[in-house]
């Protein structure tokens, strides 16, 4: 089901694609996340979502684990 | 002029620092260009290390220096600092920097920081194979021209482009400097306080604005950069810097630096608009695959411990023969020194060299073979990219006690021994995670401890309760590990345990001579470095066992053996064991105890043999551990036997892991702050199991 509203990383399923509309959290993370690629706008495909451990995510040509703590900071719709 | 005859002094030196993201293919873009002449340092005063390695081009002897991988240059990491201190302060002649070019856009991030730093680069576009493979056709001359920097499409795990990217860093370092047309903008509101910052600086510190340039230090302070703030004195700017940045603050409703960040990657989307053209949307099936089974919910964990088992298996099964070849060989060495120098002249240099530097260094060096199986395995784990996926794994398990994932490889290594375990710390990029985790590590109960256990144990438990002894002793070890890795992050580590983010690069073959380049290093450093003071240690070790001799006297009439003993009891190391039996006493340790536990020092499984020296039992007797296991039965009770190997289990670490901890850290400090704080803790978990063991068996 195709949903526009603004939600935490962490509530998207395996599988979806969306875009990333602003990390909050400490300018450490935000500055990192920025240069690894991970910025407001950047398109990121769900790759794996388990209940629990990493989540593993593609962003255009390279695949990122992220820890549970960051998915909840990385606002998308 | 004949170039031919040129000596290397004639030749012009340029010096090239290699940048780029971690999974760029730096490294194999850095042995392409240097072969194996490889020179690893630590970077002075961090964990992080740098490889230099040469090269001759034409007329130019070209240095390169390969910089930690990193996705940018900001003060948030030790590596990123590392390289943007390397590359100011050290100024190359050029920075080649390397990019993966099926990963453009990001990889281009550090390139627009060096632009800013206005450094004259060269652009490796490595893996440039893959790329076209994938479909992505890019205009390089268009590129190059909105960079301002040469591009060199290499493939550096084919060796090709190697030329092309030597002439390319030849004719950088010679071309004259024009300034850049191209300025990376951030828009009108940041730049407008830039040039309000700029302008302070280059009035106000002169200095800084010299070496780092005014418009860069006025970037740096709008990203609040704690490096560069830390080094500005004048209140005045200070102030009109926190202006600016809460101004620009209402303005864009987020971070400057955020916004900074978003206007690079703006430029370079720009950049990348007019000259990239991805043809073919990728697709990651055969990867996607992999990981479905190498990460899977149930299956990751059991494929990793296997892949560990199978690494651990290797690394001690087959490393038992080259090890029982050098053993022999230090054995042979000894005997044939023995035999060609007649023991009348020169006796203590004789047993100096005997007794002390060939089993010192011999017992080193006989570890080599584990090292290089170890190493190797690890380069594989690393260059195929499945490391990156083992961390994943194990890291929920490993968050809890506040390590990192990739924290239980080494550990489990030190199951083995603590010296190729701490050395494979380096896995561990944060410093606060490997600095604990090299501090816990002699708590996993090395293979050299197990020599004492299997003296003891059978000496003091019945059959079937062996077993059960022996597991037990290996749990505490764990056990404590773990809640000593947690204090440690509670206390002297203390610090967000960083959340965990990591690139998961694409499963990739790898190749054989990045392997062997990986290894070799290693090996070489291994040998250099734990060499050196190993050397150091067993002289004094020796010195403080043999000296001061016992008289010819009291020597008299005495066999061998009984001279042996005579001269343990009366060396330093014999005095001090029957000085500190006080101290050992609420163990339940005796002075014989307390000797063997200080020859322990030098390495673990020294014990048994000092041991053997006390009860004056020759080495040579076949049966001698039997005998010995009657005198200790005679001695000691079961509980005092216990506790001996949870004071050895616990203890000290041996000389080999202390020197290793120093290099490794480059610090005494953590060496001798891993020594003493175990060395109490093992007295203070001894002596409360000892003395509570004594009340129940009174009762």
């Amino acid at each position: 089901m195709e949903t526009t509203i603004t939600r935490p990383l962490s509530q998207v399923a395996e599988g979806q694609i969306v875009n990333i509309i602003k990390i909050v959290g400490g300018r450490g993370l935000r500055v990192r996340l920025t240069a690894m690629g991970l910025l407001s706008g950047t398109q990121v495909t769900v790759v794996h979502n388990g209940r629990s451990g990493p989540f593993v995510i593609s962003v255009k040509n390279s695949k990122m684990a992220l820890g549970r703590g960051i998915v909840d900071k990385i606002m998308v719709s | 002029m004949n170039r031919w005859n040129m000596t290397d002094s004639k030749l012009k030196k340029i010096t090239v620092a290699l940048a780029g993201n971690p999974n760029s293919g730096k490294t194999s873009v850095f042995n392409m260009l240097t072969g194996a002449s490889h020179h690893v340092a630590n970077y002075p005063g961090t964990t992080v290390e740098t490889v230099q390695g040469t090269c001759t081009h034409g007329d130019f002897r070209i240095v390169f220096v390969d910089l930690p991988g990193a996705y940018g240059l900001t003060a948030f990491s030790t590596e990123e600092l590392v390289a943007r201190k390397f590359i100011i302060d050290e100024k190359p002649d050029v920075v080649v920097n390397v990019i993966d070019t099926s990963n453009m856009e990001r990889n281009l991030y550090l390139t627009t920081q060096l632009i800013e730093l206005d450094m004259p680069i060269v652009l490796a576009f490595n893996m440039s194979d893959v790329a076209e493979q994938r479909g992505i056709v890019f205009d390089t001359a268009r590129l190059s021209e909105l960079l301002e920097a040469p591009i060199v499409p290499t493939v550096a795990s084919k060796t090709k482009g190697r030329i092309a990217l030597l002439d390319a860093i030849v004719v950088v370092a010679n071309a004259s400097r024009k300034p850049r047309t191209h300025r990376i903008t951030y828009g009108d509101e940041i730049e407008n306080a830039l040039s309000q910052i700029e302008l302070l600086v280059s009035a106000e510190q002169p200095a800084l604005a010299v070496k780092y340039g005014s418009r860069w230090v006025a970037l740096k302070l709008i990203e609040q950069d704690g490096d560069i703030i830390a080094k500005i004195k004048d209140t005045r700017l200070i102030d009109v810097v926190s202006d600016a940045v809460a101004k620009l603050k209402t303005i864009f409703r987020d971070d400057p630096e955020v916004v900074i960040a978003e206007r690079r990657y703006g430029f370079i989307s720009g950049a990348c608009q007019e000259s990239v053209k991805a043809t073919v949307e990728l697709t990651h099936t055969t990867s996607d695959l992999a990981d479905a089974v190498l990460t899977h919910r149930v299956f990751g964990l059991p494929i990793f411990l296997l892949m560990m088992y199978l690494i651990f298996y290797l690394t001690f099964s087959i490393a038992a023969y080259p090890m029982a070849w050098l053993e022999h060989f230090f054995n042979w060495l000894s005997v044939l020194l023995a035999s060609i120098w007649p023991a009348q002249t020169d006796n203590w240099l004789r047993s100096l060299i005997i007794d002390g530097v060939i089993p010192g260094v011999g017992g080193v060096l006989v570890f080599l073979p584990n090292i290089l199986i170890l190493f190797l395995a690890i380069a594989v784990l690393e260059d195929s990219g499945y490391m990156a996926r083992a961390a994943f794994v194990m890291d929920k398990l490993m968050h809890r006690i506040g390590l990192h994932g990739k924290s239980f490889i080494p550990m489990l290594i030190g199951f083995g021994c603590s010296v190729p375990a701490i050395m494979a710390t380096r896995v561990l990029e944060n410093k606060r995670n490997r600095l604990t985790t090299i501090m816990i590590l002699p708590l996993m109960s090395c293979g050299a401890r197990l020599t004492i256990y299997s003296l003891l144990i059978p000496a003091f438990f019945p059959q079937n309760w062996r077993g059960p002894v022996l597991w037990l002793i290996y749990l505490t070890g764990i056990v404590l590990a773990v809640i000593a890795a947690k204090v440690l992050r509670l206390t002297v580590f203390r610090g967000d345990t960083t959340d965990f983010v990591m690139e998961l690069p694409p499963y990739r073959v790898p190749t054989f001579k990045s392997l062997s380049t990986h290894t070799w290093m290693r090996c070489l450093m291994y040998l250099k470095k734990a060499g050196t003071v190993i050397l150091a240690f067993s002289i004094i070790l020796w010195v403080a066992m043999n000296y001061p001799r016992v008289s010819e006297q009291s020597a008299a009439g005495l066999s061998p053996n009984q001279i042996r003993q005579a001269q343990l009891a009366n060396s330093v190391v014999g005095r001090v064991g029957k000085a500190i039996e006080p101290v050992i006493k609420p163990l339940g340790f005796d002075w014989k105890i307390g000797t063997a536990l200080i020859g322990a020092t030098a390495a673990k499984e020294l014990f048994v043999s000092q041991l053997g020296i006390i009860y004056a039992i020759s080495s040579y007797e076949d049966a001698s551990a039997a005998t010995l296991r009657q005198h200790l039965q005679a001695d000691y009770s079961p509980l005092v036997g216990f506790c001996i190997m949870l004071f050895c289990l616990i203890s000290s670490p041996c000389i080999a892991t202390i020197a290793i901890t120093r290099s490794e850290t480059s610090s005494w400090f953590w060496a001798a702050f891993q020594f003493f704080s175990l060395t109490v803790l093992a007295y203070i978990i001894t002596l409360v199991v000892y003395q509570i063991g004594s009340l129940v068996i009174a009762l």
